[in-house]
């Protein structure tokens, strides 16, 4: 064999290489995929859904667990999405090139890189003990705001990023002021960015089990939370806990709760990519 | 006829961006009601120069300026003065149309909402008068809930000059109002112009001779940040004193 | 308006200026209670002792084992990750068509979507299973089915910030390397894998913090005993692990134990701080390279 010959069969073999990896990953995703719902579709039904948690693993419901999902989502939305918001739009528009700004942008990204558990350990300190909220839904909001907040202030920068230059000059020269042309001009501009942004954020909130189990998010919780101060379980927890019992049964209900949780999660998603995609399609400037 | 006074003026007039010294010791008088024509080869100063009737310079970090810049004899660049109550008075369009993503109407009455007028009726109003100004009424007149984006280029500056009449300003600064436009959208808005001359000072800003030419009374010719020549249009295609303005006219270079 | 236009700035400089409380918040809440927990344990004992027991009557505080954990679990991940990840980012970028990279990528995104707490359930019933096929020493709970299952978790990260970096090398290079007669084997790591360098990097880097943060995997897979091994096959413990195994039960606020998991807190902080602005200060010294 020639020394060529031999450089064009390296070439193919690794070409085959390169098809093998590029589809083990989403082999993977499949089987796994596959293996859940064959091991949990069965256990989800009506009463599934609204059962309390039990220990018996027959009797047992998910409710308490995705109506703290849901509470959870909602108050983090209404805590990290005005924050958040607020903090890029500073950030871009009113912030001049300065070592202050400088320094937030490398905090930011610091922030972003933080391990989820430290943020647990965070929330506890603060609002478990400091603020006194103890291990309730809004402790855990908080929590989780402060964990998504870098997410959505480096989506909404680069959302605010793509309003042209000339939408804001034509706003200041009709005597519009600065926030004038921000809430009138970019923000409505960009609102499609910075949703998919928040989005996003919120289905990597959703997921979230290590820093909640930290502040005191409890897994067995008899009655579904009816106020932000209530004591609160979420999806994760409840697959975390079902998943860390020996019995097979509870290993069904993870696998249900998993499919739950990922319908969640895939929603979000699909949701936040279709933002985008009809963003991009309907303002072409 | 009484005697027409000085709208805008600038007096000794130097402008940095940070270390470079982009105009260098204007002195410019213009008349109300009277069309001002900026020549120069580009990056000359002047949308630089442009840009300090209505203070839209503010934004850039590092600008500043020495000297006065006045408007009715009065220096704009007061701490007294309010840019917003000055961007009333001095309107602007700029070179390339930039509506805003919103609908027509919406366009239009933007100036107006912002400053907190709200009743339907005096914005409908106000949004007919300033589109019938800028030539524009008769194509719009029943899309005006359709998007902006969606006119053609020419009808989008348009749409740009009625929104910036529709706060009733009575100066009007226009950079390159017609270079991204196709001739027969740069006719109308030359048209325009013309029309416009009877109720508002105009400075244009163009590298179009012939443009020049056709619309504005006084031409000023600046060249790497001085302002080389300035005088009726007639006289400086005619009999232009400098040298450079000379090159520059007859399209020696540019 | 004036005046609101005043008040809302601040607003805003209030928002953005948020984020240095919460850095400020994390360094104060992990020192002052690590702080207390050395008042007690000698930082030397912590640094030093080669047990961890700090839930048992003969209280240890080695942290050694813990961090054995974390750097094993972390080893296996990135061995799973960087070859396949690497290799992705390589093929995708000079073998595959641009229609299959425009499907491809998403769909790997998707695997980085996916809550940890899920994988954790798939290493623990599906991967360890699996694996006893072939290994029959493997323990029910292990470092290896973790790490593993991690690996396939931040193959993303590696692959696209891999593919960036490859893709943001100048075409002239490109050509330059096919014009000489080489295959696209020898340019893809001949030249452009060596030009891209350091953006791989800091695609590891960032992928070996992640890891190194990660919890739910290892806390529901690798098991609970602290062990001071290399040995991926039995179970071991994890910083984080560690940490949710005390917020799972009864510690009395206050006491030492208690602290410990500040103490762990601030041990899995030092390493990730450290590796995120490594990986940043490298992004900059290359950024001004190409500039
Ligand atoms: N934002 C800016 N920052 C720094 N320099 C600028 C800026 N805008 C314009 N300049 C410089 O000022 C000079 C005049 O620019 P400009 O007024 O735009 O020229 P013209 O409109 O005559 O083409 C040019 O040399 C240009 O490079
Ligand atoms: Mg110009």
């Amino acid at each position: 064999m020639t020394n060529s010959e031999k450089n064009r069969l390296k070439d193919k073999a690794f070409q085959v290489f390169g098809v093998f990896c590029t589809f083990i990953g989403l082999v993977v995703l499949a089987v796994f995929l596959f293996d859940i719902i064959l091991e949990g579709a069965r256990r989800i039904d009506w009463d599934f859904l609204v059962s309390l948690p039990s220990r018996r693993a027959a009797r047992a419901g998910i409710l308490t667990a995705w109506v703290g999902t849901l509470w959870i989502l909602v108050l983090t939305t209404i805590i990290a999405f005005p924050l958040g918001v607020a903090a890029g739009v500073y950030l871009e528009e009113y912030a001049r090139k300065s070592k202050m700004a400088n320094f937030l942008e490398i905090n930011i990204a610091n922030l972003a890189g933080v391990p989820s558990i430290i943020y647990g350990l965070l929330g506890l300190e603060i609002f478990v003990r400091q603020m006194n909220l103890g291990g309730s839904l809004l402790a855990g909001a908080l929590t989780l705001s402060l964990l998504i907040l870098p997410i959505i202030i480096v989506t909404t920068r680069e959302a605010i990023k793509s309003v042209p230059r000339s939408v804001r000059d034509g706003s200041y020269a009709l005597g519009a002021s600065k926030w004038q042309t921000v809430w009138n001009q970019v923000l409505p501009a960009s609102f499609g960015g910075i949703l998919t942004g928040i989005i996003l954020a919120l289905s990597r909130a959703v997921g979230e089990a290590a820093p909640l189990i930290v502040i005191g998010a409890l897994a067995y919780v008899p009655f579904t939370p009816s106020s932000p101060l209530d004591e609160f379980t979420v999806l994760p927890i409840q697959i975390f806990n079902w998943t860390s019992r020996p019995q097979a049964e509870f290993q069904t209900n993870a696998a249900a709760a998993i499919i739950v949780l990922l319908i969640i999660t895939f929603m979000l998603n699909g949701i936040a990519v279709y933002l985008r995609n009809r963003q991009q399609k309907k303002i072409k400037w | 006829m009484s005697r027409k006074h000085n709208k805008l003026e600038a007096i000794n007039l130097d402008a940095y961006y940070g270390d470079f010294h982009a105009l260098k010791g204007i002195n410019i008088a213009m008349e109300e009601k009277n069309v001002t024509a900026f020549i120069g080869p580009s990056g000359c100063g002047k949308s630089t120069f442009l840009r300090t009737f209505n203070r839209m310079n503010d934004y850039i970090d590092g600008f500043r300026t020495e000297g006065d810049i006045l408007l009715d004899g009065k220096d704009i660049y007061t701490k007294e003065v309010r840019v917003d109550e000055l961007r009333k008075e001095v309107g602007m369009v700029f070179q390339k149309p930039n509506p805003f993503p919103k609908t027509i109407f919406e366009n239009v009455v933007y100036g107006l909402k912002i400053q907190g007028i709200s009743k339907k009726a005096v914005l409908e109003e106000a949004a007919e008068k300033s589109l019938k100004r800028a030539a524009l009424w008769n194509e719009v007149k029943d899309n005006l809930n359709k998007s902006a984006l969606a006119l053609s280029g020419g009808q989008q500056q348009r749409l740009c000059i009625a929104r910036a009449l529709a706060i009733s300003p009575s100066v009007l600064l226009m950079d390159e109002p017609a270079s991204a436009l196709d001739p027969l959208s740069t006719a109308k808005i030359e048209e325009l112009i013309y029309e416009l001359k009877n109720d508002y000072t105009i400075v244009i800003v163009t590298h179009n001779m012939q443009q020049a030419g056709r619309v504005s009374d006084n031409t000023a010719f600046f060249y790497m940040g001085e302002l080389v020549e300035y005088s009726k249009t007639k006289t400086m295609f005619t009999s232009p004193q400098d040298t450079r303005t000379q090159n520059y006219i007859t399209g020696r270079f540019g | 308006m004036r005046v609101s236009e005043k008040i809302i700035e601040g607003l805003l400089w209030l928002a953005a200026v948020i984020t240095i409380l919460i850095t400020a918040g994390i360094i104060w809440v992990l020192l002052s209670e690590s702080i207390s927990f050395f008042q007690v344990v000698p930082l030397v004992d912590f640094l030093t002792e080669k047990e961890w027991t700090p839930l048992f009557a003969d209280k240890k505080f080695g942290i050694a084992p813990l961090v054995a954990g974390t750097l094993l679990t972390t080893a296996v991940a990135i061995s799973v990750a960087l070859p396949i990840g690497l290799t992705i980012a390589v093929y995708l970028n000079e073998y595959a068509h641009a229609r299959l990279k425009q499907v491809v990528k998403p769909l790997l995104e998707v695997l980085a979507t996916i809550p940890t707490v899920v994988y954790g359930f798939f290493a623990l019933t599906v991967v360890t299973p699996f694996l006893q096929g072939f290994i029959p020493d493997l323990a029910g709970f292990n470092a290896l089915s973790a790490g593993i299952v991690m690996g396939i978790m931040i193959i993303p990260m590696i692959s696209s910030l891999s593919e960036d970096a490859i893709s943001a090398v100048p075409r002239s290079l490109r050509e330059a390397a096919y014009g000489m007669g080489s295959t696209r084997l020898q340019t893809s790591f001949g030249v452009m894998v060596p030009a891209a360098s350091s953006g791989i990097v800091v695609s590891v880097i960032l992928a070996i913090s992640r890891a190194v943060g990660e919890t739910m995997i290892v806390a529901i897979a690798a098991g609970q005993q602290p062990r001071l091994t290399l040995n991926p096959l039995v179970p071991i413990e994890t910083i984080t692990t560690y940490i949710v195994q005390v917020s799972l039960g009864d510690v009395p606020r206050g006491s030492l134990e208690y602290k410990t998991i500040f103490a762990a807190g601030i041990t899995l902080f030092i390493f990730t701080f450290a590796l995120n602005n490594l990986s940043f200060w490298i992004k900059k010294k290359y950024q001004e390279k190409y500039d």
